[in-house]
C-alpha cells in the first residue's frame, strides 16, 4: 500500500521542481551572436581519466569502468592507453586546425603523469576540473566532497587556469554546484538539459551550465551504444548539420565533441574524428574554441 | 495475481470483419509525443527506484528536461512541415510547469490524452480510491488547461494496478494505449463502460529503439519505414493502425532530427494514409467495429 502522500505535489508550479536554474526554452531566447558572425562555436572535450586498480564503485561504476575480478589488469590498461598513446592522436588530429580543446583532467591524471598536462597547457588548451579519479564520484554523501574539490583544483591549478568543471560520469550531490562556485568554478558540464549556455543558482553566487552532450560522446556512442566508427560519423555529422541550419534563424550554437583519450584514441578510430573535423571545418562559420571561451562571448552577447 | 490480464478475448488477425478507415485510407497513423516532467526528488515508492542514479541524478533529470527545453521544438517544427498533428502522451502536471508548451499544442489542435501526472508517479500499489484520484487529476487538469475531455489513457511509466482500464472505462475515458497485442483497435472487456485498446507501439517507440535496443538513428528511421510499408500493404485487405511513440528528450536530439523527418515524411507522403489522432482512430473504431470485433472474438477457457 502507499500512502496518501504519494499523491500531494508540493512542487507542481510553474517552471522546475527546484530552484537550481529557471525554466526557459531554447528556440525563443534572444538570437546569441557569436565572435566574427559564426553560426557554430565548435567545442571540443578531450577527457584524460585515470581508473584505479582497486576500484570501489560507490555509489556506482561509470562507463568505461573496470570490470573483472580485481586485479583487472585489461580495463585498467586499456583506460590508461589514452594517457599514453590515444590523447597525442587526437592532438595531432586538432593540432591540424589549430583547435585547442578544453581538457577534463582527473587530478590523478595531473598528478601522476605531469608531462602530459603541462604539454596540452603549453599548446592552448583549457585545463578542466574533472575531479579525483574516475572511482571517486560525487553524489549525495560522499565524504569530505569539500576537500575532493579542493585537491582536485589545487592539483590542476599548478598548471594554469582552472574554470570548468565536469564531474566524474556527471554525478553530482546535492552540495556539488555550491562547494563548485565557492571554489571560484564558472561554468559546469553535467547537465545535459540545453543546447546553450544557462546560468544556475549555487550557494548565493551564479555559475553557468555549459551543453556538454552525453548522447554524442564518443564513448556512449562507441562503448555504451556499440555503435561503430561510421555510425559516430554519421551521427555527428547529422547532429551538426542540424544545429548549423538552426543557427541560421536562432542565433548561434554550439556543436560539442566530447572526446575520451581511451575511446576515439585507438588507431581504427581516430580517422572518424579526423573525417568529421575535416567536413565541419570546411564550413564557412565555424569558431572553434574552448569552453571558457565560449563562456565568455556568451555571457557577452546575452548582456 | 492473474494468469491472464482478462482485458480481450482472442480474435485472430485473419477471421476479422474487415476495418475501412475514412477516404479508403489503408494505415490509421497517428504520432504520439510523451510530453513528459521527471521530478528531481520524487518521492519513495516500493515498488520502482525511479532514476538508476542516486537522488540526485543530474543526468538523467536532465536529460528528460532537454525533451522540454530543446527538443519539443524541433519535434513539433519536423510534425508541422509533414503536416502531422501529434497526440500528446501527457504528464498533465506539465500544464501547470510549463504552459507554453500545452498553448503551442493545443493551437495546432493536437490532442491530449493522459499518462498521468508525474512519469515519477507510479500506479503500481494504489487503492482503487488513491487510483481515481489520479485519473480525476488528469480529466480535471487536462480539462482546465485545453478544454478537452479526457479520452485516453496510457499508464504513467506503463505503471498499473489490477483496477487501472477497469477504472479509466468506468471514470469516461474511451481508449487506451496499454495493450500491445495488436496492430488493430479491438475492444477491451471492462467491468463498467466501453473502452477501446488503440494500438500505441513499443517497438516504434524511439525511447525503447534508442534507450533499450541502441538503434542508430538512421536505423530507426529504417524501422520506421519497414513497419510502415507492410502495414500499408496489408491496409489493403483491412486498415491497420500505426503508432509512433516519441520523447521529445530522444527524437528532438539533433543528431537524430534528420533522419526521423525523412521517415515521418516518407509516410506522410502516402497517398492512403489517414492522418488521426488516438481519438478520431478510437471513435472511428468504437462507431463502427467494436460491436462486431467483440462478437466476432473467441472466449478464452485457461486449461
Amino acid at each position: 500500500m502507499i500512502s496518501d502522500d504519494y499523491l500531494k505535489y508540493p512542487k507542481r508550479r510553474y517552471g522546475m521542481d527546484h530552484d537550481r536554474y529557471d525554466w526557459s526554452i531554447l528556440s525563443k531566447r534572444k538570437p546569441v551572436q557569436w565572435p566574427g558572425g559564426a553560426r557554430i562555436a565548435l567545442w571540443v572535450t578531450v577527457s584524460l581519466q585515470w581508473f584505479p586498480l582497486d576500484q570501489q564503485g560507490k555509489p556506482f561504476k561509470p562507463l568505461g569502468s573496470l570490470q573483472t575480478a580485481y586485479p583487472d589488469l585489461r580495463h585498467y590498461t586499456l583506460r590508461d592507453y589514452g594517457n599514453r598513446v590515444g590523447i597525442f592522436r587526437i592532438m595531432k588530429a586538432l593540432g591540424k586546425y589549430s583547435i585547442r580543446a578544453s581538457a577534463p583532467v582527473n587530478a590523478a591524471v595531473a598528478a601522476r603523469y605531469p608531462s602530459l598536462v603541462r604539454d596540452i597547457a603549453s599548446q592552448g588548451w583549457e585545463l578542466v576540473g574533472h575531479g579525483l579519479d574516475m572511482d571517486r564520484l560525487h553524489y549525495e554523501g560522499m565524504p569530505d566532497e569539500a576537500a575532493a574539490i579542493a585537491r582536485s583544483l589545487e592539483t590542476l591549478r599548478k598548471f594554469g587556469k582552472v574554470r570548468g568543471w565536469l564531474s566524474p560520469a556527471k554525478s553530482e550531490s546535492h552540495q556539488t554546484l555550491d562547494l563548485l562556485a565557492a571554489a571560484g568554478i564558472d561554468y559546469v558540464c553535467d547537465w545535459v538539459n540545453d543546447d546553450m549556455p544557462y546560468p544556475m543558482r549555487a550557494g548565493g553566487r551564479t555559475l553557468h551550465a555549459l551543453p556538454h552532450s552525453n548522447d554524442i560522446d564518443d564513448a556512449t556512442i562507441l562503448l555504451g551504444m556499440r555503435h561503430d566508427e561510421d555510425e559516430l560519423r554519421d551521427q555527428w555529422l547529422d547532429h551538426f548539420e542540424v544545429l548549423y541550419e538552426e543557427a541560421a534563424t536562432q542565433g548561434g550554437r554550439i556543436m560539442v565533441l566530447p572526446l575520451h583519450s581511451w575511446a576515439i584514441g585507438h588507431p581504427y578510430r581516430i580517422g572518424t574524428l579526423e573525417t568529421v573535423l575535416a567536413r565541419i571545418m570546411s564550413r564557412p562559420g565555424i569558431w572553434p574554441a574552448t569552453g571558457g571561451e565560449i563562456l565568455d562571448a556568451w555571457k557577452k552577447a546575452a548582456a | 495475481m492473474k494468469r491472464d490480464p482478462g482485458y480481450y478475448d482472442y480474435l485472430p488477425y485473419n477471421k476479422r470483419p474487415r476495418i475501412e478507415w475514412p477516404n479508403g485510407a489503408r494505415v490509421a497513423f497517428w504520432v504520439a509525443p510523451n510530453i513528459e516532467f521527471y521530478e528531481l526528488e520524487p518521492p519513495k515508492n516500493p515498488t520502482r527506484v525511479p532514476w538508476p542514479r542516486p537522488v540526485p541524478d543530474v543526468l538523467a533529470y536532465s536529460y528528460r528536461d532537454y525533451g522540454n527545453r530543446a527538443g519539443f521544438q524541433r519535434m513539433l517544427e519536423a510534425m508541422e512541415r509533414c503536416g502531422m498533428r501529434g497526440s500528446v502522451s501527457l504528464n498533465v502536471a506539465l500544464c501547470e510547469h510549463h504552459p507554453e508548451i500545452i498553448k503551442a499544442c493545443a493551437e495546432r489542435g493536437w490532442e491530449f490524452y493522459s499518462h498521468g501526472t508525474y512519469n515519477t508517479r507510479y500506479t503500481f500499489n494504489m487503492s482503487e480510491a488513491q487510483e481515481r484520484a489520479l485519473i480525476q487529476d488528469s480529466i480535471d487538469t487536462i480539462r482546465k488547461h485545453t478544454g478537452q475531455k479526457l479520452d485516453g489513457w496510457l499508464a504513467p511509466a506503463l505503471s498499473y494496478t489490477e483496477n487501472t482500464l477497469h477504472l479509466v472505462a468506468e471514470m469516461g475515458l474511451t481508449y487506451v494505449c496499454d495493450l500491445f497485442h495488436d496492430d488493430q483497435p479491438g475492444p477491451v472487456k471492462v467491468r463498467q463502460g466501453r473502452l477501446t485498446s488503440v494500438p500505441y507501439s513499443l517497438e516504434m517507440n524511439d525511447a525503447i529503439s534508442f534507450t533499450v535496443n541502441s538503434v542508430t538513428p538512421r536505423h530507426y528511421a529504417d524501422i520506421i519505414r519497414r513497419q510502415f510499408d507492410r502495414l500499408y500493404a496489408e491496409g489493403e485487405d483491412s486498415g491497420t493502425v500505426m503508432c509512433i511513440p516519441l520523447h521529445p528528450y530522444l527524437i528532438g536530439q539533433p543528431y537524430r532530427m534528420k533522419a526521423f523527418e525523412e521517415a515521418l515524411a516518407y509516410i506522410t507522403g502516402h497517398e492512403k494514409v489517414w492522418l488521426a489522432t488516438g481519438r478520431e482512430i478510437a471513435k472511428h473504431f468504437d462507431d463502427r467495429y467494436y460491436d462486431a470485433f467483440a462478437k466476432a472474438s473467441e472466449p478464452i477457457h485457461d486449461f
